[in-house]
């Protein structure tokens, strides 16, 4: 941002200030998941704080709400104060100045805490463009006791081959018990989320460096036809439509024997209010091939200010509040430590309460096994992940997952399904202007 | 009959509707066109460039796109059939003279009312879903496997939603015009000794034509751009299967935030629509003919 | 009824009558059943129909969480004035339609309702732009707007399809007598019309209340509708069926009742012209 551009919002900030000097409303948007909804029932705690602020919430599903802030934002609607976005968005509109830098939060924010993973997930050229709220990277969940009764012990790192292994041994269709359940529903952020964090473990990748799509290379093959396998023989049925949600409903109820998923769920799955199975879940890294590389994801929803806002002392007051210690620890007076929002500060996970909680190291561990600037096991040009790091990407994903998707149903072969997806990514990146 | 001022005055009363709906049109249409001929990736950052017919090329040439037509087609086709085949017996059916006649047509009618986002919502997590729906319970309940709905057979479960939603918009209609005929009339023909099939075939049939043509004609203007039954069921899967025309527009506005591309695709729809608006014309305009 | 019926006849048709009628209305039996339960009785297998803990749990949550009356509020808003203001543009333009046809009037009809197959998605950023420079994003005001247009050429067209029902020669006589064209249409046109103009009123009420896509879109916290209500509540973490069931009952459930209370009014005029 240039000095003309911070001095005319300090000026308009200012202005905004003298006009509204009472109360300024910050409208927040955000996603429906479990830890933004208790953040919205302890506004008060923020408002209490900051009587001159009072808070609108926004709180759309996931795919609604990336709808709405993408089209604000890129259009510069103005319409949020505050938005909640994912390491995805972040590198892209950081690099495109449409966020507001948060390297000036106060001192007692602790910016070096955040932990490094994340943290760099959400900087672009030194700047750090949106504040972790949680963060997540992807690991099993195991039923104890249907592993015991298996008779096999899940090790701390298991590889694909054990995963197979289990799931079998512990698929009971008769009893609605399925080895596995995986996501499959068709998505970027869905089945394509798990499937190329799966795929980095394959030695798969998206594009080579000359932004060439790969989906006719042997590694994702592999990858595929493993999924397929696994899902068909000891997956539940629907599976194809089944995402996080679906998964979660599943493993709750006790139908799935594993479950590779955001790190998240943990807090889910062991609760005894929702889950029939909370004391017999088991904790283990996702899975590797022996190649270097383990199938888990890193993924962060952040708080961010678009840039342009005029409120902009006033949001980073909120977000401040929101992704501060203060908030852990109160959350944790509230609901207990298991429920705090996890995977953002070092502090957290030095904390010996939180140490007690069960899934906290294996979270810890799983977020750490993440890098997102070398995702893969060859050498590729982009970063992310689960997710390439390019506005092209959702949209490419999107048709792909829908191309998996089909794969998982029965309604298309997984060579039918790769060729298609090599097709059609080919064609956006040519028209996007990637492939010359 | 019109004289010239009231002809002058019909003018001046039209004007507003017709001024404002061509403003609707012409302004977002404009811009639609306009962005069409433009690369303007939303996400891109950099400012519209011109770059002719290539979003034109890219859009007809997608492998999606003549999926997308053909599911367009069938879905609309369905629905029709299901709406008008079921509307007419239901109207038969709610015609006769029964108890409680009021608190059925209360029940009949209710899923009009429900919102597409919601009815799409309900019948997919409650009914459809092969675990924990009631389908799948009855399934069970009769020894049998589940039947995976939304993947196994994606396009007959949405037309299934849809139609449900449209039943009772359809059965009204018609119901108000078997209502309208002459009693004496069918009276009249029982006497001649012709059966229920043959009175049906020519008297009632004929005197429904008018009716039938209206919900075609209504259901159709609203069916083609059916788009939130889609996203909320099956984001347009597995594969294509599911992909109308809109959603491709959708996918390509709102998931690849390609303005040009989704306009180009835009427009295209529009035409298309026009097409199949022009056809349903001659067709309505026919029957609609005082 | 002219025709005798014999009551055993009566009687299977009204138990087929019902149970057909009952079969339709069964999804959203459901959903109001589900909305009483706990998550976990929401998924029981086999399910439980009746003997359930009943508990209004779920709707003490969805109020906590949003407020339900501020998106009620903003949905009768839009629907209501959308459809008022769709009305005054409408009756005098059908009117016309009606009353003075010219050549080109099926032509100008047929065009005004080929405006609403224009696929919206393809237009969203276009509009939003639109709404940006005029300051109307979420702003009711916008959403009335865009309603209005939106569903403006079924008006016209339900209301011309309804006027022309009407003998030509009531509003020549009246005009005769020395009517003004505001008073011929003001009384002696409209009270006529009543039917046709309530059912118009009826339905457009509830295609705008129903009409997902705008609503969504062009709102953020201040204007938003339930639409948006529900789009909080569709595919949150974990068991979600029975606050799903709650949300889902409390924004269909307005219409719903309204439609209920008026449905006599709105099939009478639902003719389009069908019916001679």
């Amino acid at each position: 941002m240039t000095v003309t551009m911070r001095a005319l919002l300090g000026a308009t900030a200012l202005c905004a200030a003298a006009g509204w000097a009472q109360a300024e409303t910050l409208t927040i948007a955000t996603v429906n998941n479990g830890d933004m909804i208790r953040m919205q029932g302890l506004t008060e705690d923020f408002t209490a704080k900051n009587p001159d602020i009072t808070v609108e919430w926004v709180t759309l599903e996931e795919n609604a709400l990336r709808q709405k802030v993408t089209t604000d934002i890129a259009t510069k609607g103005g319409q949020y104060d505050i938005m909640t976005i994912g390491t995805y968005e972040v590198p892209i509109w950081g690099k495109q100045g449409w966020l507001v830098s948060l390297n000036d939060l106060p001192g007692e924010y602790d910016i070096d805490d955040l932990l490094p993973a994340i943290r760099g997930g959400l900087t672009v050229d030194g700047n750090l463009y949106a504040a972790p709220f949680y963060g997540e990277s992807s690991m099993v969940m195991y039923r104890t006791d249907l592993m015991e009764k298996a008779g096999l012990t899940m090790p701390e790192a298991p590889t694909w081959d054990f995963i197979k292994e289990a799931a079998a041994a512990m698929t009971d269709k008769a009893n609605e018990v399925y080895g596995v359940c995986l996501r499959g529903k068709a998505g970027w952020g869905e089945n394509m989320a798990f499937l190329t964090a799966m795929s980095n473990s394959f030695g798969a990748k998206w594009f080579d460096m000359d932004w060439k799509p790969q989906f006719d290379q042997q590694p994702w093959a592999d990858t595929l036809n493993f999924y397929l396998d696994l899902m068909n023989n000891y997956g539940p049925p629907g599976a194809s439509n089944n995402g996080f949600n679906e998964n979660l409903a599943l493993f709750q109820q006790g139908k799935c024997g594993m479950w590779i998923d955001a790190t998240v769920a943990a807090s889910f799955v062991t609760n005894p209010k929702d889950s029939t199975v909370a004391d017999k879940v088991g904790f283990a890294l996702a899975p590797d091939k022996g190649l270097g590389k383990r199938g888990n994801w890193l993924w962060a929803w952040s708080l961010a200010i678009p840039a342009g806002s005029q409120k902009v002392d006033a949001a980073k007051k909120f977000i401040a509040w929101a992704t501060s210690k203060d908030y852990l620890a109160l959350v944790a007076s509230k609901e207990g430590w298991a429920n705090v929002p996890p995977g953002t500060r070092t502090s957290l996970y030095e904390n010996p309460e939180y140490a007690a909680v069960p899934f906290a190291k294996m979270t810890l561990d799983s977020i750490n096994a993440a890098d997102p600037t070398k995702p893969t096991v060859d050498e590729v040009p982009y970063v992310g992940v689960q997710f390439v790091a390019i506005p092209e990407f959702q949209g490419i994903a999107t048709a792909v997952g829908q191309q998996f998707s089909a794969a998982l149903a029965g309604q298309t072969s997984a060579a039918d399904a790769l060729a298609a997806s090599q097709d059609l990514a080919t064609r956006e990146m040519t028209k996007a202007g990637y492939i010359k | 009959m019109a004289t010239a001022h009231a002809r002058g005055a019909a003018r001046v009363m039209l004007s507003p509707a017709v001024v404002l709906l061509l403003l609707w049109m012409i302004v977002p249409l404009g811009m639609t066109i306009w962005f069409s001929f433009q690369r303007y990736g939303l996400l891109s950052g950099m400012p519209p460039e011109w770059t002719g017919l290539t979003n034109y090329r890219y859009f007809l040439t997608d492998p999606a796109f003549f999926t997308s037509i053909k599911n367009t087609l069938t879905l609309v086709g369905g629905v029709l059939a299901i709406t008008v085949v079921g509307g007419i017996l239901l109207a038969l059916l709610l015609d006769q003279p029964f108890w409680g006649q009021g608190v059925v047509r209360v029940l009949v009618i209710a899923p009009f009312f429900v919102m597409p986002t919601v009815s799409a919502l309900v019948w997919k997590n409650m009914f459809m879903n092969p675990v924990n729906g009631l389908f799948a319970w009855v399934a069970k309940l009769f020894g049998a496997q589940p039947f995976d709905f939304l993947a196994q057979a994606p396009m007959f479960s949405i037309i299934l939603i849809v139609a449900w939603q449209w039943l009772p918009f359809a059965t009204l209609i018609l119901l108000t015009a078997l209502q309208s005929l002459d009693s004496e009339q069918l009276e009249a023909a029982e006497m001649d000794g012709a059966g229920w099939l043959s009175r049906f075939g020519h008297i009632m049939l004929p005197h429904l034509t008018r009716a039938i043509t209206v919900v075609i004609l209504i259901q159709t203007i609203f069916l083609l751009s059916t788009f939130a039954e889609i996203l909320v069921t099956t984001n347009g899967g597995p594969g294509t299967a599911t992909t109308n025309l809109t959603y491709l527009v959708y996918a390509q506005s709102l998931l690849q935030f390609d303005v040009g591309g989704g306009a180009a695709g835009g427009i295209v729809a529009v035409i298309l629509a026009n097409i199949v608006a022009i056809f349903l014309m001659r067709m309505i305009g026919k029957n609609l003919e005082a | 009824m002219a025709r005798s019926v014999s009551t055993r006849r009566k009687t299977l048709v009204t138990i087929l009558a019902w149970a057909v009628a009952f079969l339709i209305f069964f999804p959203i039996l459901w959903t109001v059943l589900t909305s009483f339960k706990s998550e976990g009785d929401a998924i029981a297998s086999p399910p439980k129909f009746l003997f359930f803990d009943w508990t209004v749990e779920n709707y003490v949550t969805v109020q906590e969480r949003s407020d339900y009356f501020k998106h009620f509020w903003n949905s009768v808003v839009m629907s209501v004035g959308s459809t008022l203001a769709a009305l005054v543009l409408a009756i005098p333009a059908a009117w016309s339609m009606a009353f003075v046809p010219g050549r080109r009037t099926k032509d100008l009809l047929m065009w005004m309702l080929s405006t609403k197959m224009m696929p919206a998605v393809g237009v969203l950023v276009p509009m939003y732009l639109i709404f940006r420079d005029t300051g109307l994003l979420d702003t009711r005001t916008g959403l009335v707007i865009v309603l209005t247009l939106i569903n403006l050429p079924i008006v016209v067209w339900m209301l011309y399809t309804y006027f022309k029902e009407i003998p030509a020669e009531i509003l020549e006589a009246a005009r005769m007598d020395g009517a003004s064209l505001r008073s011929e249409i003001l009384y002696v046109l409209t009270p006529m019309a009543v039917p046709g103009i309530a059912s118009t009123l009826l339905l457009n009420i509830i295609l705008a209340w129903n009409e997902a896509f705008w609503t969504l879109n062009l709102t953020a916290a201040k204007a938003a509708p339930l639409t948006a209500f529900i789009a909080s509540y569709s595919s949150p973490e974990g068991l979600f069926y029975a606050k799903l069931s709650a949300a889902s009952t409390m924004a269909i459930a307005p219409i719903l009742i309204m439609g209920w209370f008026s449905q006599k009014q709105l099939v009478r005029g639902l003719t389009f012209g069908a019916v001679k």
